[in-house]
Parts: structure tokens; C-alpha cells; sequence
């Protein structure tokens, strides 16, 4: 009978999802937290279950590595912050302003930029950034500037970097969301004498809310944790965190330390979860 | 060597190779690994192209597979997580090479048979490639951490005073190469130490420099960035930069130059070896051959990933390829150039913890 079929079906419905996710996330999970707790002894790495790694995180290297994570901790809030602001307008207009018929097409350009590398993106705007990119001679062209100005290897670069890439993202989980909400609404309240803004802001906005922790938190996620956008458009004008994973792994391929400061890292992204999830609802989405 | 932080290009997949060198064996793993037919090679960059690899598989009827790497902790988490045979050439910084014997990964080769005699002496470094009076690597390849700059805002006497370095009349127009070991030891020459005398007492000098340095820079960044700040104009002079990161681009940029200060600079080499459980050991040791002949040496140096002077002095090279390579000044270089000192595992975290501070200063 279906019915006493059902319960074993859906729970071997969920094997491949949760197979997936014990071998390429727990596992990999459990070996960096044992890491972790290893030291490096003549070159080898040995599982000795120290704390020294967590230690190392805040007395090591005068102070830097906590100046680290406050560093990525603020450039990402900066980020998840302007992308929001830059793509919820975007996403906007994608669902309500553009005909219908034209809204594929759109998305697709809204995503275009997707589609070409990730260091080539940053190498690009390095280039458009640079004394000699296009901005500047444009700003000097127009009389604006009689220098040059250097707007690349800096934290301005670094947020415009990942705001180009990250406006995309949250374009379209935001977008995702404003389409589900029923056009209904707004005509209700128009009826009661809403207007536009107020329609807006007391129903679409917070109805759009959890497209837009999703993509925050994605966002929030995805930039505390990138290496290669800080090191080639902040030109280690400060140091972010994973750039202080990465230095460890380096010459002296110190993994536990690494991994203690990655699992620090965790701890952060944890965090943020959990501040999404319980203030805005995300599983409504 | 040109650093473990700097020689590659960067992506997000060598960064993630990188992060998640516990996890890499599967995907390191030469294709076709085990075929008869098949060399494989654990190189850097500049052993990837076809220009030098295909003249030796086309002459032994082979296929090349080559896995580049770009840090040394990537390259000895590859090795750790392969099986013997698995590789069967590789190529490591001359400092790394010792390491490598130690842990039991490289195998003899043919002393004889290695062309000692056209060899830069100094680059020979017996300590280096030598253990118990087997052969183990061979000098392939050489260049310098020194000077590069743009030599239409900088003269090149300029350059070649060491103090160019931290010169406030260029604030903000300096480029740091970012891997500590060549970067603090270019530092410590400036202030008249020499790198294989540096103590932990040094230190606190090298660094209240290096802030200084930090200070006045546009950026301190690895290989391609600083190269990018060179060329896009975003610095004039990049502190750790050489041949490796101009020459290649000179004939169509001729205002990028290098030069070697008159204090001296860091003189990097790397070596080529084969593998101890190599399945293939005469072929590789072909290989090997090959690449200190002159023929291979002339294409090695003049690699599209860098360019770089090649270990062998009767390396085939063309006037053009020689100018780029100051290759008349290589005796004066030399001579004034120090190899890459590695101190030892306390002296070597004592330095990264400098650096560290820098980078967070």
C-alpha cells in the first residue's frame, strides 16, 4: 500500500542529498576541526589535540590575525550592506517595471557578467581602476582631475569587486521572491488607499525580506570567505583573514594553524546564520 | 626561486587547491598515471608549455602530463597523497631540494651525464643537490629578486641603489612582492646584512624597514599583481621583482627594466630531479637531460609563464633574448647576488611572523 510505502520512500529519497552532504561537507568539516587541534612537529603534522592553533589566533603575529578577521568582518558587512542596496532596485524594476515578456531576457543580461571568470572580473577592474584605466582618463579628459588618482589596490577596490559580483546574486534571489508575491496585495492595498510607497513599504518590502536575507546571507558567506578578490584588487593594504589562512599554507604549509583560523572563520559564518535565520524567517523562502 | 606566493597565476581553483591540499589526491593524480608511454611531471609553470615540452615527446613518441603547483606545501600535500610511481620528474626551488631527499622522494641521477662543465659555478651549490655523494637535482634555471621598474619615471642609477626601496620621492608608487623570504632578505642586504647571516636579532631592524616600505607602497601583492601595478601604471617600481617578471613582457613594453642594486640582491634557482619510485626512471632522466642541454635551457628560459636565465651558460639564446636577460651582466650579477637563504624551521616561522605583522601593520 502506498501509504505504509511512503515513509521509507522519502527517507531513501533523501540519501543522495544527505550522502552528499556527509561526505562533502561533514567529513571535510570533521578533518579541518582535527586539524585543528594538531601541531606541526619537525615538519610533520601530528595530532597532539592542542589548543595552541586557537591560541596562536589571538596572542601570534602582535595582534594580526584578529585585526584579520575584524578587517573581513567589516568589509563583508560593508559589501552584503551596498550589494543589497545596489540589487534590490535592480530586481525591482526586473519584476515589476520590464514587460513580462521581456523578463528573461533581461535576468539573462542581469547574469551575463557571471559567465566570465571570477579573477578575470578582478584583474578587469584592476585595469579600469588603475592611474592609466578608463575612469581616470576620463576624469582627466573631462578637466576633473589634474592627476591621476589610484582607486585600485584598496578596500574601496575590494568592495566594488565584490559588489559586481554579488549585486548579481542577490538580483536574483530578490527577484525570485518579489514574483511570488501576489500582485493582489498591492491592489489591496491600493483599494484601501495606499499609495505607491506606502504599498511598498508595509507590503512588498517586508514580503521581499526573506529573498533578501537569502541572498544576504549568501552574500555574507561567499565574501568573508574569498581569498582571491581582497588579494588582487586590496593589494594587502590590510589583511583579511583568508589571506591569513593562505599565508600559513604557504612555505611552511602549517594546515593546523590554517585550519584553526578557518574554523574561526566558521564560527563567524555561524553566526551570521543563525542571526539570518532567526530574524528573518529564512525558511519561509 | 620566484616564491611560493607569487609564481602563479592566480585562480580560485589553485586557491582552492590550495586551501584543500588535505582533500587533493583525486584530482592530482596524473591522468593515464601509469601508462608505459606517459611521462608525468610536478613542475612550476614555466614546464607547461608545449614550445618546450613537445620537441621531447615528439622525439620519444610520448605524452607529457604535467601537474603545475604553485606553493611548496601544495606540492609536498600532492606527494604525500600519491602513489609511488604516481610522478616521475620534478622541479622544486634549489632550497626545497635537500627537503625532498629527506623525505625520501627523489632519486639518483647520473652525475656524469649532467653538464657540470657549462654550468654557472655558483649556481652548482654541491649542499643543495648533493647527499652522501649521490647526485639528486640539477640547476635548471636562475633569475633574481631585485628591482624591476618602469625606466621612464625611474633612471636606472637610480635603481640601482638599494635605497630606492623605501625612497619617499616614489610613495606610492612602489609594488612589494609579497613572499617574505626574498622580500626580507633584499631588506636585510639595504641594510648591510647579509641573508645567510640573518638572526632573530636582525628581525626587529628588517621590519621597522619593512613598514616603512609598507607605508610608501601602492600595494603589496604577488607575481601577476605586481607585474599588473608595473604595466598599468599603478606603480614605477615593483621591491622583489626581476627578469621573472619583465622580461617576458619587454619587447612589447620596452620601458619595463630590471636591474640588480650595486648593494646586491636574492638570487632564486630551481632544480629538476626525478622520482625515487619513477616507473620510467630512463626516460626521465632523458627528460632531465633535455632540459640542461642548450636547447632545452633556451626554451625553458624564455617560457611564456616567466622568463628567467637558464643554469646552463651555453644555453641556445637569440641577441634579443639576451639583451632582456642582461645576459653580458651575468657574471657582475652573480657575483653580487645572493642565493635564497633558508634558515632554519625557528629562524623561517620567526621571519613569517614578521611578515605577518607587516602585512597586518
Amino acid at each position: 500500500m502506498p501509504k505504509t510505502k511512503l515513509p521509507g520512500l522519502k527517507s531513501w529519497g533523501h540519501a543522495p542529498a544527505l550522502a552528499w552532504t556527509l561526505l562533502f561537507f561533514v567529513l571535510p568539516l570533521i578533518a579541518m576541526l582535527v586539524m585543528s587541534f594538531s601541531a606541526r612537529i619537525d615538519g610533520k603534522i601530528e595530532l597532539t589535540w592542542t589548543l595552541d592553533n586557537y591560541r596562536a589566533f589571538l596572542t601570534r603575529a602582535d595582534g594580526t590575525f584578529v585585526g584579520a578577521l575584524w578587517n573581513s568582518i567589516e568589509v563583508t558587512v560593508i559589501t552584503t550592506i551596498v550589494s543589497v542596496l545596489v540589487a534590490y532596485p535592480l530586481a525591482y524594476i526586473l519584476a515589476y517595471k520590464i514587460p513580462k515578456q521581456w523578463q528573461r531576457f533581461a535576468l539573462v543580461l542581469t547574469v551575463l557578467p557571471f559567465w566570465t571568470s571570477y579573477v578575470v572580473r578582478s584583474y578587469s577592474w584592476l585595469l579600469v581602476l588603475s592611474e592609466n584605466g578608463i575612469i581616470n582618463q576620463f576624469l582627466l579628459w573631462s578637466g576633473i582631475l589634474d592627476t591621476p588618482v589610484g582607486m585600485g589596490n584598496s578596500r574601496f577596490a575590494t568592495v566594488l569587486g565584490f559588489v559586481h559580483f554579488f549585486a548579481m546574486l542577490l538580483t536574483l534571489t530578490i527577484y525570485a521572491n518579489l514574483v511570488q508575491i501576489k500582485e493582489s496585495y498591492r491592489k489591496a492595498a491600493a483599494d484601501l488607499g495606499a499609495n505607491g510607497f506606502q504599498a511598498f513599504w508595509h507590503i512588498t518590502l517586508p514580503l521581499s525580506l526573506p529573498g533578501v536575507a537569502v541572498g544576504a546571507f549568501l552574500t555574507f558567506v561567499l565574501a568573508i570567505g574569498d581569498y582571491i578578490t581582497p588579494q588582487i584588487l586590496g593589494g594587502s593594504k590590510e589583511m583579511l583573514l583568508p589571506q591569513a589562512v593562505m599565508l600559513q599554507i604557504g612555505r611552511q604549509a602549517d594546515f593546523p594553524l590554517a585550519s584553526a583560523l578557518s574554523m574561526i572563520l566558521m564560527l563567524v559564518i555561524t553566526a551570521a546564520f543563525l542571526v539570518f535565520a532567526k530574524r528573518l524567517k529564512m525558511e519561509r523562502v | 626561486m620566484i616564491g611560493s606566493m607569487g609564481r602563479h597565476m592566480i585562480s580560485r581553483r589553485r586557491a582552492l587547491q590550495a586551501g584543500a591540499g588535505a582533500l587533493a589526491s583525486l584530482s592530482f593524480m596524473p591522468k593515464g598515471a601509469r601508462a608505459a608511454d606517459e611521462l608525468n611531471l610536478l613542475v612550476w609553470c614555466d614546464h607547461t608549455g608545449a614550445a618546450l615540452l613537445d620537441p621531447f615527446a615528439e622525439k620519444h613518441g610520448i605524452k607529457i602530463n604535467t601537474k603545475e603547483y604553485d606553493l611548496p606545501g601544495v606540492a609536498y600535500s600532492i606527494l604525500e597523497q600519491s602513489q609511488p610511481g604516481d610522478w616521475d620528474v620534478f622541479v622544486a626551488d634549489t632550497g626545497d631540494i635537500m627537503s625532498a631527499v629527506a623525505k625520501g622522494y627523489l632519486g639518483e641521477l647520473p652525475d656524469a651525464e649532467m653538464p657540470w662543465a657549462d654550468i654557472f659555478p655558483e649556481l652548482k651549490q654541491p649542499d643543495s643537490h648533493y647527499k652522501d655523494g649521490k647526485l639528486y637535482a640539477v640547476p635548471e634555471k636562475f633569475g633574481y629578486n631585485t628591482i624591476a621598474f618602469n625606466n621612464t619615471k625611474v633612471s636606472q642609477e637610480e635603481a640601482r641603489q638599494a635605497k630606492v626601496m623605501w625612497d619617499p620621492k616614489y610613495a606610492g608608487r612602489i609594488a612589494i612582492y609579497d613572499y617574505y623570504i626574498p622580500t626580507m632578505e633584499m631588506v636585510a642586504i639595504a641594510l648591510g646584512i647579509k641573508p645567510q647571516e640573518i638572526t632573530k636579532m636582525h628581525l626587529p631592524a628588517i621590519k621597522e624597514k619593512l613598514v616603512e616600505m609598507k607605508k610608501l607602497s601602492s600595494l603589496v601583492g604577488d607575481v601577476p599583481t605586481t607585474q599588473n601595478a608595473l604595466v598599468t601604471g599603478s606603480a614605477d617600481i615593483i621591491v622583489g621583482g626581476g627578469e621573472f617578471a619583465v622580461a617576458g613582457l619587454m619587447a612589447d613594453k620596452p620601458e619595463l627594466d630590471w636591474v640588480l642594486p650595486n648593494e646586491g640582491g636574492v638570487r632564486w634557482s630551481q632544480s629538476i630531479g626525478i622520482f625515487k619510485d619513477s616507473t620510467k626512471r630512463d626516460l626521465a632522466i632523458e627528460f632531465v637531460k633535455y632540459i640542461v642541454s642548450p636547447e632545452g635551457q633556451g626554451r625553458l628560459a624564455t617560457a611564456d609563464c616567466y622568463w628567467a636565465m637558464p643554469s646552463n651558460s651555453k644555453a641556445n639564446l637569440d641577441d634579443a633574448q639576451k639583451k632582456r636577460l642582461r645576459w653580458d651582466q651575468q657574471p657582475e650579477f652573480i657575483a653580487k647576488s645572493y642565493p635564497y637563504f633558508f634558515g632554519d624551521a625557528e629562524l623561517d616561522a620567526a621571519m613569517q611572523e614578521v611578515w605577518t605583522e607587516v602585512l597586518g601593520a
